[in-house]
């Protein structure tokens, strides 16, 4: 005869057990989290003022700011966003409603979830080749974009296919049977649908390759930079310029990372300071993403 | 070991059912629509219908049956090719709608699904408005005109048997309707592209009796302009709503013929035993 109640008693104490370690484990990130961030508020949070987003680095840590720095990330973030969603959605799109399910596709499929995970500097020093040496497009905004662009692509690939998946068989069903072709069953129905889950992806994407340094770095971004690129929009016709994209650059990270290499203790302030802007920004895209699950899940019901 | 006997002796006898209207029920000829010929179906290595020779009078309704997995939902699935979205699966023979075969290369497969509309098991209103979802088939072929659609939804709703319950709603959402207005709400979108045939997949299997009993009188006004197959489950429902049934068993075709006759002189012995409730 086994002994049930001693058995019952122990699977109980086991239960309350694990509990116990899965606490644990979950505190050790927050708190690691809130240090990190406490830290930096610390160090940094007296450096923030207006002048500090206005002002480019400095010899003088005082003086110096982040404004070339936040400036480049924009508008490095602006030709990555414009060039990996629309190709990250198309190829999602593709791979899940229209690619044969055969071992091509399959190949293709798992080399996609492999390539999210390559380590970044590798894309840097391929885009150092391509980008900057074979294309010729310089060591400028445009380089530094597609890199990032290419870096989230899988990552915006992934969440497009998971976010399509999750649209029931039975509204394609309902688009087909009424003599839908493929491309309106995706226009009207499943992309829609999906746009939560997209736009989630896509915004999580975004919000690494913010605070990516190592493949800008690869390709040459400047540490010191005392202007602005040129701007996109114009006073006389026709009004938007181009030229910002062949502009060299310089980004919050490697401004981060400049300051942090640098002996003063002064311009360490400095890289906190931007450490915290950064942080914020990031936190900020995944609190916009998760409005965005939100505001979509609710509207949309079976 | 002894509680299983035992529930299998207190098993309810074979249910009966009323035939004694049925028998009278006979049904004027019409011309066939579709002519199914030799048809063979395969999911993967799975032979699923096995050479069906059948056909189906146009504005009649009929009634595929039988029980779980013998072919009647593929089979009713091949009539507007959705099955072509399955993977991995094949047919051989031909399917003729209006003496054309719909699986011939040339077959444009939305033409032909514009003729033949569908409602599935699961209503599956697209998570729009009721209006939206009404006129979808017709904006898809580039009508935006407000006055015909207005009418295209109102034509429609009635004729599913909904405008009364919906007419001052039509731009809420679909999805806070109840489950049978639903799949009303899906029959009135599948008549606003005026099929000829309409194929309904279980229409009422996961519904309440009274929501049930709307869509199949809903069904009886419909088959005088319209072709309708049906495929059930419930037995009563096929002697019901249907002229002619076809009953099938393990892929097979076992019998077809008027629904009167098949439920009160069944030829074949598994028709008889499957409609007496002997197994299935």
């Amino acid at each position: 005869m086994i002994d049930v109640e001693n058995k019952v008693a122990r699977n109980k104490r086991f239960d309350g057990l694990f509990a116990i370690i899965g606490l644990l484990s979950t505190l050790i990130g927050m708190v690691t989290l809130a240090a990190l961030i406490l830290d930096l508020a610390t160090a940094g949070l007296a450096r923030l003022s207006p002048h500090f987003f206005t002002s480019f680095p400095s010899r003088f840590p005082a003086q110096a700011g982040i404004l070339s720095a936040w400036v480049g990330t924009c508008l490095i973030m602006l030709v990555t966003a414009a060039t990996a969603v629309p190709m990250g959605v198309a190829a999602g799109v593709y791979l899940e409603e229209y690619a044969p399910k055969n071992w091509l596709t399959a190949l293709i499929e798992i080399n996609i979830a492999n390539l999210a995970g390559v380590p970044s500097i590798v894309y840097g020093l391929m885009a150092l080749g391509l980008f900057v040496y074979q294309l010729k497009l310089g060591q400028s905004v445009l380089s530094a974009g597609l890199t990032l662009a290419l870096l989230i692509l899988p990552i915006v690939i992934v969440a497009t296919r998971e976010a399509i998946r999750a649209v029931p068989s039975s509204m394609r069903e309902a688009a087909y049977a009424l003599g839908a072709t493929k491309w309106q069953t995706t226009r009207d129905h499943t992309l829609p649908y999906s746009m939560g889950g997209v736009l989630t992806g896509v915004i999580i994407a975004l919000s690494r390759a913010i605070g990516e340094s190592a493949p800008l770095i690869t390709i040459g971004a400047l540490t010191f930079i005392a202007f602005l690129p040129d701007s996109p929009l114009k006073a006389e016709f026709p009004f938007i310029s181009f030229e910002w994209l062949f502009s060299p650059f310089s980004a919050m990270p490697i401004q981060m990372f400049n300051w942090v290499s640098r002996p003063q203790q002064e311009f360490h302030l400095n890289a906190a300071a931007t450490g915290l802007v950064l942080m914020v920004m990031t936190l900020a895209m995944n609190g916009i993403a998760i409005y965005f699950r939100y505001r979509f899940r609710k509207r949309i019901k079976w | 070991m002894d509680l299983q006997e035992e529930t299998r002796t207190q098993m309810t006898p074979p249910m009966r059912m009323d035939t004694s209207s049925l028998a009278a029920k006979t049904v004027a000829k019409t011309e066939p629509i579709f002519g199914v010929e030799n048809v063979n179906f395969y999911y993967g290595d799975k032979h699923a219908l096995k050479s069906i020779n059948l056909e189906i009078s146009e504005k009649k309704s009929t009634a595929f049956i039988g029980p779980s997995g013998c072919g009647k939902t593929t089979l009713l699935r091949c009539l507007n090719r959705m099955n072509d979205l399955i993977l991995n699966t094949r047919v051989t023979g031909s399917i003729r709608l209006d003496g054309k075969n719909i699986y011939d290369p040339s077959t444009d497969v939305i033409q032909l699904r514009r003729r033949v509309g569908m409602i599935f098991q699961k209503w599956n209103p697209f998570p729009k408005s009721i209006y939206e979802n009404v006129i979808y088939g017709l904006r898809i072929v580039g009508i935006n005109n407000r006055g015909i659609l207005d009418e295209v939804v109102e034509k429609s709703l009635r004729r599913a048997a909904l405008w009364d319950e919906v007419k001052d709603s039509l731009h809420k959402s679909a999805a806070d309707m109840s489950g049978g207005q639903q799949q009303r709400l899906c029959i009135a979108r599948a008549l606003a592209v005026e099929p000829e045939v309409i194929l309904m997949d279980e229409p009422c299997s996961a519904l309440d009796p009274i929501s049930t009993a709307k869509i199949e009188e809903l069904i009886h006004e419909l088959k005088d302009t319209f072709t309708i197959v049906i495929v059930t489950h419930n037995m009563q429902q096929a002697a019901r709503v249907s002229d002619y049934t076809a009953f099938f068993y393990l892929g097979e075709l076992i019998e077809f013929g008027e629904t009167g006759k098949l439920f009160t002189a069944p030829e074949k012995r598994q028709t008889e035993d499957y409609i007496t409730g002997r197994f299935g």
